[in-house]
């Protein structure tokens, strides 16, 4: 019997048992839209996780204030003031730095006409912008000669932006940080949020300089609050690190038996470790999902044992007239195929389709790619042939004698 | 395949010390044997009409699965058109059975979920034709045997007569040597039976199909031949008779 004929033949004991097949196929279906569903999201989040990392800029150090411990008295990196714009000015020298951004940071309010918003108020160089890589807008960003002469301009965050101006364009315009005058020189393009799930875009970039003498009181004048660091290249960043590490002691004056007054952090390495935790998160989701594929795999072969065993008689009545074993295998392996593959077609499609739905109205990136979809039809493939076969095979093993006897 | 080209004096159908026996699950897990049948002989010659009679229980049943290669003996030999069965692969009892033999059965056997003509069709799916070449073929053979308007029926849309009329065009459908029917009237009035006796009768003389049939009626045997009869799994007669 050729193999279309036989397709033929399955498809018509499939319809003959509509409502048993379509509940068998709803097993499949189920599976493969939770599996299809949950990969498309779980690769969504990593496409989102990865777009702030690199929004985020490349191969970051973040140089915090603060020893982790000091003789026998912990205390928690930040806690002291101990790095200085100088420090920031000699790391950026550094053979393995490509620049370094000091960073003041305080909450402030602030004022437009009527409008008023309070917000993080970030006290840095304008190398700040490029080693975060901040995008400008609008506008410019504030120059060296500001800084040197503490200068009241400021560049805006989207989100501070659209609060305090609406839908003015900000640039040129004077507003008040701390009920003192500032002009508005850019508007930054929007980032959206941090890895720790911070708003990025709610924030006031104003002249260290500015920030430290004019705004933000400070109990040890000179001080900063951190710095940011970009290595010149992906593979110096732990020279990097040392190289900071050996420049702050010797600028700290710390003696060999001392333990450090900073901490440096490696944010491009922390940010690999959260890009792989959502890598595994995505495909945990997809694996979690496929046990109702196994499930409804076990249903296929559930029903197909009832079939055979409802159809001995006509197994036996085939035989008789030539069926040979090949025939009788592939015939009812067809059947659990076709419901494996109708359901996984229409799982497949209710999956893209929720898939889609959800990235609508949670408004989160979702991904659906061919290589997926393949993926969730091979494993129903071999769902349909692993728990297929037993029951086919069982049919075409019958004897035709004790078949054609079966009541 | 050698099946069809016989040569002349060899028989279709030989048979040597046949013996069929059961193994039962008796008490205390030890098994009992159950002899069916016992040491049969037998020749069958291309284009013999031969009825098989006998009680209730005396095998009958059993030998006609045997020769039609559906169940394997538990001792002797058989050989078909010169081959010894024992030694074929299923693939090709699946074969012969599908080329060589046709049964009609006295409980039709029809596939229920097929119409009259895609069970005449079906056989020939098993042998590699297409299904629109295959349903060319059994409409034909269909006509023949008088079911034109019903090839659509499905076999619980049809008189026991018509349905075993189907089933002898589905066992016809390949051009087998050989007929093999089990009380084929056992559920048919005396009308129809004889009706189907014609049938098989004209089949024999017009085709030279050789014919095995089963029977417990005088009358259905009188169209047979020779007449074979069995008693407690042995043959006690086997007599060949003039037509009437
Ligand atoms: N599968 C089986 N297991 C055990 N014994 C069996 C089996 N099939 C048949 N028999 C036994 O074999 C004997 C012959 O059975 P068979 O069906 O050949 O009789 P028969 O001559 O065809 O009878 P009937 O005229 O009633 O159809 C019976 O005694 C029966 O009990
Ligand atoms: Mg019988």
């Amino acid at each position: 019997m050729n193999l279309l004929t036989i397709i033929g033949e399955a498809f018509q004991a499939l319809r003959v048992n509509r409502l048993r097949t379509g509940l068998t196929m709803l097993g499949m279906i189920i599976g493969v839209a939770a599996v299809v569903l949950m990969l498309s999201i779980g690769q969504g989040a990593q496409i989102q996780i990865n777009n702030t990392i690199a929004s985020m800029g490349s191969h970051l150090l973040l140089v915090l204030p603060g020893a982790t411990s000091s003789g026998g008295l912990r205390f928690g990196s930040g806690t002291v003031k101990t790095l200085t714009a100088g420090d920031a000015q000699a790391i950026a020298e550094l053979p393995s730095v490509e620049a370094a951004a000091p960073v003041v940071s305080g909450i402030a309010q602030l004022n437009y006409g009527a409008n008023n918003w309070s917000t993080t108020i970030t006290g840095t160089t304008p190398d700040y912008f490029s080693v975060g890589n901040w995008l400008i807008e609008s506008g410019s960003i504030f120059s060296e000669a500001d800084l040197r002469s503490a200068t009241r301009v400021a560049v805006l965050g989207k989100v501070t932006a659209e609060n305090l101006f609406g839908n003015e364009d900000p640039t040129g315009k004077t507003f008040r940080i701390a009920n003192k005058p500032f002009l508005v020189v850019g508007v930054l393009a929007a980032k959206g949020q941090s890895l720790s799930g911070r708003d990025q875009d709610d924030n006031v970039l104003i002249p260290l300089t500015t920030a430290q003498r004019q705004i933000l009181g400070n109990q040890f004048p000179g001080s900063i609050g951190h710095m940011l660091v970009q290595g010149k290249s992906a593979d110096m960043m732990e020279e990097a690190e040392m190289e900071i590490t050996r420049l702050l002691r010797q600028r700290h004056r710390i003696s060999d038996r001392m333990e450090n007054d900073f901490t440096v952090r490696n944010l491009t390495a922390i940010a690999a470790v959260a890009s792989t935790t959502a890598k595994v998160m995505a495909w945990m989701l997809g694996a979690i999902a496929s046990i109702s594929l196994l499930v409804g795999g076990i249903g296929i072969m559930n029903i197909m044992l009832v079939s055979v065993t409802e159809r001995t008689r006509e197994i036996g009545i085939r035989m008789a007239i030539g069926a040979s074993h090949r025939a009788i295998l592939t015939q009812f392996l067809l059947e659990a195929l076709m419901i494996c593959i109708l359901g996984g077609l229409t799982g497949a499609v209710l999956g893209i389709g929720s898939a889609w739905m959800i990235s609508q109205i949670v408004d989160m990136p979702v991904v659906i790619t061919l290589s997926m979809i393949g993926l969730a039809f091979a494993f129903v493939a071999i769902i349909g042939i692993f728990f297929g076969f037993y029951p086919a095979n069982k049919a075409a093993s019958l004897k035709p004698v004790e078949a054609l006897r079966y009541e | 395949m050698s099946d069809k080209d016989l040569t002349q004096n060899q028989p279709l159908i030989r048979v040597e010390n046949l013996c069929k026996a059961y193994q039962l699950e008796g008490h205390a897990n030890q098994p009992i044997c159950h002899q069916v049948l016992f040491d049969i002989n037998l020749e069958i010659h291309s284009g013999e009409f031969i009825a098989i009679m006998g009680q209730s229980g005396s095998g009958k049943s059993t030998l006609m699965n045997i020769l039609g290669c559906l169940d394997t003996p538990t001792s002797g030999n058989y050989w078909l058109a010169g081959r010894n069965v024992a030694y074929l692969s299923n693939d090709e009892l699946a074969h012969v059975r599908n080329h060589s033999i046709g049964f009609v059965f006295q409980g039709f056997n029809l596939l229920k979920r097929m119409t009259a003509l895609d069970n005449v069709a079906t056989p020939l799916l098993y042998a590699g034709m297409n299904r629109k070449e295959s349903r060319k073929h059994a409409l034909t053979l269909l006509q023949q045997t008088g079911l034109g308007q019903f090839t659509l029926h499905y076999p619980n849309q049809l008189s026991g007569g018509q349905q075993q009329r189907v089933a002898i065009s589905r066992a016809l459908v390949n051009q087998p040597q050989l007929i093999l029917a089990d009380e084929p009237t056992g559920n048919l009035d005396s009308q129809t039976s004889h009706e189907i006796m014609t049938l098989f009768k004209q089949l024999n003389e017009n085709q030279g199909i050789s014919i095995i049939l089963v029977t417990h009626e005088d009358d259905i045997a009188s169209y047979a031949n020779r007449l074979i009869r069995l008693k407690d799994g042995r043959i006690i007669q086997d007599k060949n008779k003039c037509t009437r």
